[in-house]
């Protein structure tokens, strides 16, 4: 059972990263129907960033806590600094061009961020400086660190502090016109260009603060981490229905759970020696020996299981309207 | 005028070349050359230079360049000329297709022999591609024993094998920790996969019980499911077969969970990098190397090294460095480059390098290698033990009896 809990803990950390990380592709996808396959680097940027400014700031000996949130301060504006330049020079040409532009476009930004990031910060794996202690408590059985708690705080924090922008601000009310229809939201006096902007630099924000807790949890961060979490993140945003904020929210926790239960017990289920018509026949499970068929390597393929999972029975995802007219 | 004159040089050129291949009269050629005279000779060597383990393929590049450059300061004579040598260094990014490719560009780059590669995953589908082509091949850290197991005559090892490795860090856990239950961790790679399989054979040869494998890839960060489960069946040691970008977490998110078993690793994570990427959590693992620690490498090679690069050799440097050094020994023994030449003076090769006495068997691999064991000691990897013909011996004693 504790492992279960343990299991359920390590899914929900990792998930509400997700969670975070779609809501960027989501919003980007629900205001100009752009899947933004460079969202994934901003990440990686926002904890590159945070890596050089805590690593330049350690020696000066200041509270671990304030090093960190320096290292997100800085790793935020430059990711939204990020997000708007792409957004003018890579996707504001070519808005009215056919769809398959921009989103090539997309690919193409991701590739040329991915190796920026490259040239600045080498192509070796980073270690995260890891100032923060990690007190470690037990609940139940399963452990949970400090690190832990603070990701799954500011995640479900900054989900619901978005969701209060969306719904409750006339920037959010902006965003949701110029997501219905822009042009009639244009002849309403909204200002079509910044509202977008202003989605493309509050998504990579996001991203950015994603990225540092990414970076904090795992310890590591390298030029390729934004490509696999993005397609993750991409997966979650589809399965909570692509355009959908709450979905979002919804798809990632649920994707990290997935994950963590899917790895965690692929093993035992396909342990072909504990079906008794089956073991007779391998000789491998003679003596009480095991033949599994699936091990937890196949963690990553869960993500896009569900992805696939989801395309197939419910195309427009949980909580995705049908939009069919659209595309 | 000139341009005539160019031409029937030119013309005259190509003649002698095409005379010298056919008639095997090679020392009217010799005589009639000037005496500097330099015959360039390629040496490839492969290793990733980018990615998790470019660290550990530049420590291997830098062992071969440094043979090389030796080599050609040496100003050897082979078949009448000077000898210069280069290094293409190629990066095979740890990619089984990219290893390939790269070792038909070196094919076609007409090498006169390779050093490499650095991953038995990439070292093992490039071996039909440089036995077909007849170029010897030696590696200095692929470990996996199908490597030498193919049966092709130019591939040797300088360097142990996972059959030798597995069985000295299982002895060492099984005879040292003595545990009751092991769990046996790998990262699907033909190097990860083929040590757990060494130590998982000879961990139970020796009564010991082991977990089903669990599995991840060379590219895992997130190891907590598959560490959750471990923590629940309470193994007394756990071992993992690969490389240290994946090792890292492995170990660091394990003490996270609280799992207080014994972590230990194959030489692919028995390195200083471990400690910066995980931190603490690392205090204590075991680990193996093939061959013997850098430290006990030939003073004369580490001087070497640390004065050309500035730095102290990683892991393999020392081996890769032997290895070109061989290719080098062999081309002079048989005064030529040409690989058909050089190769039976290869395998009848008594040489001794950075790493002591080598020669090869039938298969290609090194005779009587030592498998060294290390632990952890203040975020130091301390040479603890050394493992040869089937025995563990304690590091002082080993080198003792070696200083004899």
């Amino acid at each position: 059972m504790d492992t279960f809990l343990q299991q359920i803990i390590n899914g929900l950390t990792a998930g509400s990263v997700y969670a975070v990380v779609a809501l960027g592709y989501t919003m980007v996808y629900g205001i100009i129907q752009l899947i933004n396959f460079a969202h994934g680097e901003v990440v990686m940027i926002g904890a590159m960033v945070a890596f050089t400014v805590i690593n330049a700031l350690v020696p000066y000996g200041l509270p671990p806590l304030a090093i960190v949130l320096i290292g997100a301060g800085c790793a935020v504006p430059i990711c939204m600094l990020v997000g708007y330049g792409m957004e003018k020079l890579a996707y504001r040409p070519l808005r009215h061009a056919p769809r398959l532009a921009p989103l090539i476009t997309a690919i193409g930004v991701s590739i040329i961020l991915q190796h920026v990031a490259l040239l600045i910060w080498s192509r070796n794996v980073l270690a995260f400086p890891q100032i923060i202690p990690s007190r470690t408590y037990m609940v139940g059985g399963a452990a949970i660190t400090t690190i832990q708690i603070a990701i799954l705080a500011i995640c479900f924090g900054l989900m619901a502090a978005l969701a209060i922008l969306i719904y409750r601000t006339p920037l959010g009310t902006a965003m949701r016109a110029t997501a219905q229809n822009q042009q009639v939201a244009g002849l309403m006096g909204i200002d079509i260009n910044r509202v977008i902007a202003a989605t493309f630099v509050i998504g990579a924000g996001l991203g950015a603060v994603a990225g540092v807790l990414y970076g904090t949890y795992y310890g590591l961060a390298q030029y390729t981490m934004g490509s696999i979490l993005g397609l993750k993140a991409f997966s979650a945003a589809v399965l909570g229905g692509i355009g959908n904020i709450p979905g979002a929210m919804l798809g990632g926790v649920l994707l990290g759970i997935v994950e963590a239960l899917g790895a965690g017990y692929i093993g035992d289920f396909t342990d072909l020696c504990q079906y008794g018509w089956l073991a007779g026949s391998i000789s491998a499970c003679d003596g009480g020996g095991h033949f599994v068929l699936f091990g937890s390597n196949y963690q990553d393929v869960f993500a896009f299981l569900v992805l696939i999972l989801v395309l197939v029975f419910r195309p427009s995802g949980l909580l995705g309207e049908r939009v069919g007219d659209r595309a | 005028m000139n341009t005539k004159l160019a031409f029937s040089l030119l013309a005259a050129a190509l003649v002698a070349a095409g005379c010298s291949k056919e008639t095997p009269k090679p020392e009217q050629k010799t005589g009639a050359a000037p005496a500097g005279e330099s015959a360039e000779i390629k040496i490839g060597h492969v290793a990733p230079l980018t990615g998790g383990n470019a660290h550990l393929g530049k420590d291997n590049e830098n062992g071969a360049r440094l043979a090389i450059e030796e080599a050609n300061a040496a100003n050897i004579k082979i078949g009448g000329k000077t000898a210069k040598f280069t290094l293409v260094a190629e990066d095979d990014q740890e990619d089984p297709k990219v290893g390939a490719t790269v070792a038909q560009k070196l094919v076609d780059a007409k090498v006169a022999g390779v050093v490499g590669h650095l991953n038995s995953g990439t070292s093992i589908p490039a071996s039909p591609i440089y036995n077909q082509a007849g170029i010897p091949v030696i590696s200095g850290s692929a470990t996996n024993p199908k490597l030498t197991e193919q049966g092709f005559k130019n591939q040797f090892r300088d360097v142990g094998r996972d059959d030798q490795q597995g069985p000295a860090i299982a002895t060492y856990i099984a005879t040292e920790g003595k545990p009751k239950l092991v769990a046996l961790v790998d990262d699907s790679s033909a190097y990860g996969e083929g040590l757990a399989n060494e130590v998982e054979k000879t961990l139970k040869a020796a009564n010991v019980k082991v977990l089903p494998r669990e599995k991840g890839t060379n590219k895992t960060t997130d190891w907590k499911a598959v560490l959750t489960k471990l923590r629940g069946q309470k193994p007394d040691a756990v071992f993992y077969g690969g490389m240290t970008s994946t090792a890292a977490p492995l170990i660091k998110q394990g003490r996270e969970l609280g799992i207080k078993a014994v972590f230990s690793f194959g030489d692919g994570a028995c390195e200083g990098e471990m400690v910066k990427l995980a931190g603490e959590a690392t205090e204590g693992l075991l680990c193996s190397q093939a061959g013997i620690p850098v430290q006990a490498a030939s003073k004369k090679f580490l001087d070497a090294f640390k004065k050309r690069y500035n730095a102290d050799p990683i892991i393999y440097a020392p081996f890769t460095y032997d290895a070109a050094n061989l290719l080098i020994e062999a081309m002079k023994k048989a005064d030529s480059a040409d690989p058909a030449k050089y190769l039976p003076e290869l395998q009848k090769i008594q040489f001794t390098g950075a790493t002591g006495p080598i020669s090869f068997d039938d298969k290609g691999d090194r005779k009587d290698a030592e498998i060294t064991i290390f632990t952890m000691k203040s975020g130091k990897l301390d040479p603890t033990a050394v493992y040869k013909g089937g025995k563990i011996v304690p590091y002082q004693e080993f080198v003792k009896t070696a200083a004899k």
